[in-house]
């Protein structure tokens, strides 16, 4: 097994990573005959924004899905906090203390802004059912500690103004960043976003990346991001891990990456000649 | 006041009255519909098997006893005992809990992500395989169910109306215990929905699986809890029926009563199964009432399904449901 210590670096802006929080070790995932993910291992450091990139059906969103326990490799382990996750079903990851948000936004339309931020502190809940039924003072107690939470978290990704809107009759880009507050709702340990800036236009795209940078800086999350806008992600992370057709074809700090050749030849095109 | 018009109102309380009963049963099905999409065709014979479950743990009757009997050549259907009505109905809630695992652990945990007429089929045969297991348990014959509600003529609704308007009012004690308890069900669901960590993530589920689950929600907990408030529902609309007309197997068949109220409320939303079972019953009160004699009578019978056809037609939503858009 990799020395924990061994992992810690400094980043080029001073900022010191510690271990490994995530390990991924030799994850295949096939769907029938078709291989989405081929034999991958990566690890993600505590407080570092690791990004996963590469073209359309490389097995990102795969990975992020094995991540967050929505889809069971094959092969490989899963290596979280320095032990082996048994296969687990989604709602069990997510108490394990990582969250997540959605490529194509999965929110609960009928809620307001604020009860959908309330529902990612289900985890952080710890009255049930019978007390919250009978132990009423106890449950009002958590309910309001959780409003409180909430309420910073809001204001944090100014939404106060949107906070009773039913998410339904947001804008898209509005959308994009009450998913990002649920999931921060939970304090994840591990804060997965599949394609955070997809559709969004410049403005709304330098908007997430400030958000993305600030929640990284000012609450210490580790947060592992999907993109395949290079640029962004580029300005963005830490690390980058690149896939092309289910395969890791480049690991390692964004100028490494970009001066891959395998990397360029995945995103540019390779001439036949 | 004219006879005619007190008479009217008189119909029309009495109306409101069974449109409650009406209510209760469809708010059963909309539970379950908007947690899981799936809609209950057995909704009405739960209300059956928790009222005969109810009269056979009161009345301390041996569960299965023809069989037991059949098999062993016993004699045996009693216990001996009565148990009080406010602990064999907490009996019977365990019972429909353990129904509501059941029925989520050997039926639709395996058919999640199925097409709804699949899961509409398996309802059925929920239904007819909850109507055997209540018959065998149980037996057959109507019973009678007495948990200790007011029956008869409320004397001081009779008694003040008398003296105020000149025409004494009938309403009936037990009706109005069913619409109390009624309300207070629909404040305590309403209560339980927006103000909880369990009623929360109802909610969530209704809305979105993929992100319910993703904030650690167990869509087969909520489910079960889902199943489980239904039967609880069940439970009390079988009382009030069973209380008013006894109980017997035709309980089962409130639960198409309940259809038009659904059409007429939407299939999704609670409010709208309760103003929709309140307009049902006072309508088809008032119908038989005005144009009943016209015609010659008998109008109870359809009067409800010809109003929800005329809404399939003109609001196919319902007066609450979520507006349908199509996009293109």
């Amino acid at each position: 097994m990799k020395d924990m210590a061994a992992g810690n670096y400094l980043t080029d802006d001073g900022r010191q990573i510690g271990g490994v929080l995530m390990e991924m070790r030799n994850i295949t995932l096939r769907f029938g005959g078709v291989v989405a993910i081929k034999d991958i291992s990566f690890d993600i450091h505590e407080g570092e924004i690791r990004a996963i990139i590469g073209p359309n059906g490389a097995g990102k969103s795969s990975m992020l899905n094995v991540i967050s326990g929505f889809y069971h490799p094959q092969e490989g382990e899963v290596w979280f906090r320095g032990e082996k996750r048994p296969p687990m079903k989604p709602y069990q990851v997510a108490y394990q203390g990582i969250a997540r948000t959605f490529q194509n936004i999965a929110l609960f339309n009928g809620m307001s802004v604020l009860d959908n931020v309330m529902t990612g502190r289900l985890t952080r809940t710890k009255t049930g059912l019978l007390a919250q039924a009978i132990w009423k003072g106890k449950a009002e107690a958590e309910e309001t500690e959780n409003r409180e939470f909430v309420e910073k978290i809001i204001d944090f990704l100014e939404i106060q103004a949107i906070r009773k809107t039913p998410v339904g009759r947001l804008p898209y880009g509005l959308k994009k960043r009450v998913e990002l507050a649920r999931a921060l709702a939970a304090e994840p340990k591990l804060l997965l976003l599949d394609e955070p800036m997809a559709g969004m236009n410049v403005e709304e795209k330098e908007d997430m990346s400030r958000f993305i940078l600030d929640v990284n800086d000012e609450f210490g999350t580790t947060i592992a991001l999907i993109e395949h806008d290079m640029g962004v992600v580029m300005d963005l992370s830490d690390r980058v891990v690149v896939m092309d057709y289910g395969k890791k074809i480049g690991d390692g700090t964004p100028t490494e990456v970009r001066n891959n050749q395998e990397v360029i030849d995945a995103y540019l095109g390779v001439a036949h000649d | 006041m004219p006879e005619q018009l007190l008479f009217a109102m008189e119909v029309t309380l009495n109306g409101l009255m069974a449109g409650v009963l009406y209510a209760l049963v469809a708010l059963g099905f909309v539970l379950i519909y908007k947690a899981s999409g799936i809609f209950n065709y057995a909704q009405g014979v739960m209300a059956l098997f928790a009222a005969l479950t109810l009269v056979g743990i009161m009345e301390g009757q041996v569960p299965f006893a023809h069989l037991i009997n059949a098999i062993f050549g016993t004699e045996i259907h009693h216990f001996g005992w009565h148990v009080p009505a406010l602990l064999a109905i907490f009996l019977t809630m365990v019972v429909m809990v353990a129904l509501a695992w059941a029925v989520q652990h050997f039926i639709f945990r395996h058919l999640v992500n199925q097409e709804p007429i699949l899961l509409f089929m398996a309802t059925i045969g929920l239904a007819f395989m909850l109507e055997g297991i209540g018959d065998i348990m149980w037996g057959a014959e109507i019973k009678k169910l007495d948990v200790g509600l007011p029956q008869g003529i409320n004397d001081w609704i009779d008694v003040t109306t008398l003296e105020a308007l000149g025409y004494g009012f009938f309403i009936d004690n037990l009706d109005i215990s069913a619409a109390i308890v009624a309300v207070v069900l629909v404040a305590a669901l309403i209560a339980f929905s927006q103000y909880t960590k369990q009623g929360r993530a109802l909610r969530a589920v209704a809305d979105d699986h993929q992100a319910a689950l993703s904030v650690g929600i167990s869509l087969n907990f909520i489910w079960i809890l889902v199943w489980s408030i239904a039967g609880f529902v069940a439970l009390v609309a079988g009382i009030m029926w069973g209380a008013k007309s006894g109980v017997q197997f035709s309980l089962s068949l409130i639960a198409l009563k309940a259809l038009p109220v659904l059409m007429l409320g939407g299939f999704t939303s609670i409010p709208g199964a309760i103003v929709g079972g309140l307009i049902i019953g006072v309508g088809e009160k008032l119908f038989e009432f005005g144009i009943g004699p016209l015609v010659g009578g008998a109008t109870e019978n359809w009067f409800a399904y010809v109003l929800a056809l005329l809404f399939l037609v003109f609001r196919p939503q319902g007066l609450f449901g979520e507006k349908i858009i199509e996009r293109v």
